[in-house]
């Protein structure tokens, strides 16, 4: 589920030059074409996805390079908000 | 040089005589016919100060951001054109310390400084319009080897440099953002030269259009990412030496205003000239100028000092860097109209010893070299997100 709202964010505002939906989790998305201002949109997306703001510490390129990175902290964000 | 001694004082010490008894004399010669600042560059590397950034186990001088700033703004005092080429050379020093931690980049950092080697770059391309975080060229592998072929619009002293770090596409295949960055050794480059440099301003810095060709051992393909060392290294030390180039300048048409205005007092003592309290006014401005600059040098110095990649790529400190081009590069041009106002027709003929002609062509530069537009769209973009202060 949370895989499949990463995708679709990344497919309508990553602007890969790659099918998301058949990218490994752990490619590095800026070595298929992730550009820091793609990658600024692709933060607001899930941030209206997943209804959270990301702090500070984590707008990091790091955070972003690849489908399990931006899995990782979403689910650390949104199991944050539940607890 | 050999009325200078160059060995015995301190870096700044040895910038403060470069600037005001080689780059300044030669500073009218080099912008009327736009020709490479050779004997302050020679002075520079003779007195060592090409090497200062590079860490004294590897033959340099040792110095942090903040001595190499101070530098560039003195040299700036007496020629914007070298303090620019010292700055420009000493990004690319810059991106190599901090990201070429490889034996072989290690042992051309030693030989940079060994030879006083001046290194330039090539980051825009041809069919790029100004992105220079996208490549169309491409780094072409052969086992052991790389080949590149790239059409810079400009190489800010190519014909002199001993070495070019170009940027390009990571593979053939790679998109245009996946970029590295390529150490180019002279004596494995070709330069063809493709176009002039005729500007208004910065005319020494000799940017001309060239086609570059290299073959090389892949070794010189530097092995972080050129994202990183743009973020990390090369975007902050950019920012921070161009506006200290911007600052020395800035100076310079201080110090004619001064002159100007204590001229006036000398001749009428007892009453303060009309354009004393413009000065005042200009000295305020100068600050603001001088202690942006300095302040965002000892914020970069500290995180280098540590090596601090967490701080350096932090949102907030990108948009800082940011802003400290935009602003310096707007101050110095207000710097120098003021100065302009207080001299009046003495700064606004050529030739006269309070002419700003020079001065204001190279102000205006500052915000058209990485086009301040385009800077403040990436900030735009950047407070999009970005949430603290």
């Amino acid at each position: 589920m949370t895989d499949d709202v990463i995708r679709a964010v990344l497919a309508e505002h990553g602007r890969l030059a790659v099918d998301v939906a058949a990218l490994d989790p752990d490619a590095d998305l800026y070595q298929v074409g992730l550009t820091s201002h793609a990658s600024v949109n692709v933060m607001l997306a899930l941030e209206d996805s997943f209804d959270f703001e990301f702090p500070e510490q984590m707008l990091r390129k790091r955070t972003f390079e690849s489908i399990a990175a931006i899995r990782a902290v979403v689910d650390g964000l949104t199991r944050a908000e539940v607890d | 040089m050999t009325a200078i001694d160059l060995t015995s004082a301190s870096v700044v010490e040895r910038a403060q005589r470069i600037s005001e008894d080689v780059a300044g004399p030669n500073a009218e010669a080099v912008d009327r016919h736009a020709r490479f600042p050779v004997e302050s560059v020679e002075a520079l590397r003779v007195g060592g100060l090409l090497a200062s950034l590079i860490p004294v186990d590897l033959g340099g001088g040792g110095a942090g951001i903040r001595e190499v700033a101070d530098v560039v703004a003195i040299l700036g005092r007496g020629c914007a054109s070298t303090a620019m080429v010292y700055a420009m050379h000493q990004i690319q020093v810059a991106c190599l310390v901090r990201h070429g931690r490889t034996p072989v980049l290690a042992a051309y950092l030693r030989e940079v400084a060994a030879d006083g080697l001046l290194l330039a770059s090539a980051t825009t391309e041809v069919g790029i319009g100004g992105d220079v975080r996208s490549s169309s060229c491409a780094v072409e592998r052969s086992p052991g080897r790389f080949h590149l072929t790239k059409e810079a619009p400009v190489i800010s002293y190519g014909a002199f440099a001993d070495g070019i770090l170009a940027t390009a596409r990571r593979t053939p295949a790679s998109p245009a953002s996946d970029q590295v960055l390529v150490v180019c050794r002279r004596a494995h480059t070709r330069l063809e030269q493709r176009s002039d440099w005729d500007t208004l301003g910065f005319r020494g810095t000799c940017s001309n259009g060239f086609t570059l060709t290299s073959d090389d051992d892949d070794a010189y393909v530097m092995p972080d990412s050129y994202a990183d060392i743009s973020s990390q290294t090369m975007l902050p030390t950019s920012h921070i030496l161009w506006a200290s180039v911007w600052l020395g300048l800035a100076t310079a048409a201080v110090d004619k205003a001064r002159g100007f205005v204590q001229a006036a007092a000398r001749k009428s003592p007892g009453s303060t000239p009309p354009a004393a309290l413009h000065l005042a006014e200009l000295v305020a401005v100068h600050q603001q100028l001088a202690d942006l600059v300095q302040s965002a040098a000892r914020r970069y110095d500290e995180a280098w000092g540590i090596d601090d990649r967490e701080v350096v790529e932090a949102m907030g400190f990108v948009i800082a860097m940011n802003a400290l081009k935009v602003s310096a590069s707007q101050l110095v041009v207000d710097i120098v109209s003021r100065a302009m106002q207080i001299c009046g027709m003495a700064g606004y003929s050529n030739g006269s010893p309070l002419s700003l002609g020079r001065l204001l062509r190279d102000a205006y530069g500052a915000a058209l070299m990485v086009n301040n537009d385009r800077i403040n769209a990436n900030n735009a973009q950047l407070l999009l997100i970005h949430r603290e202060h």
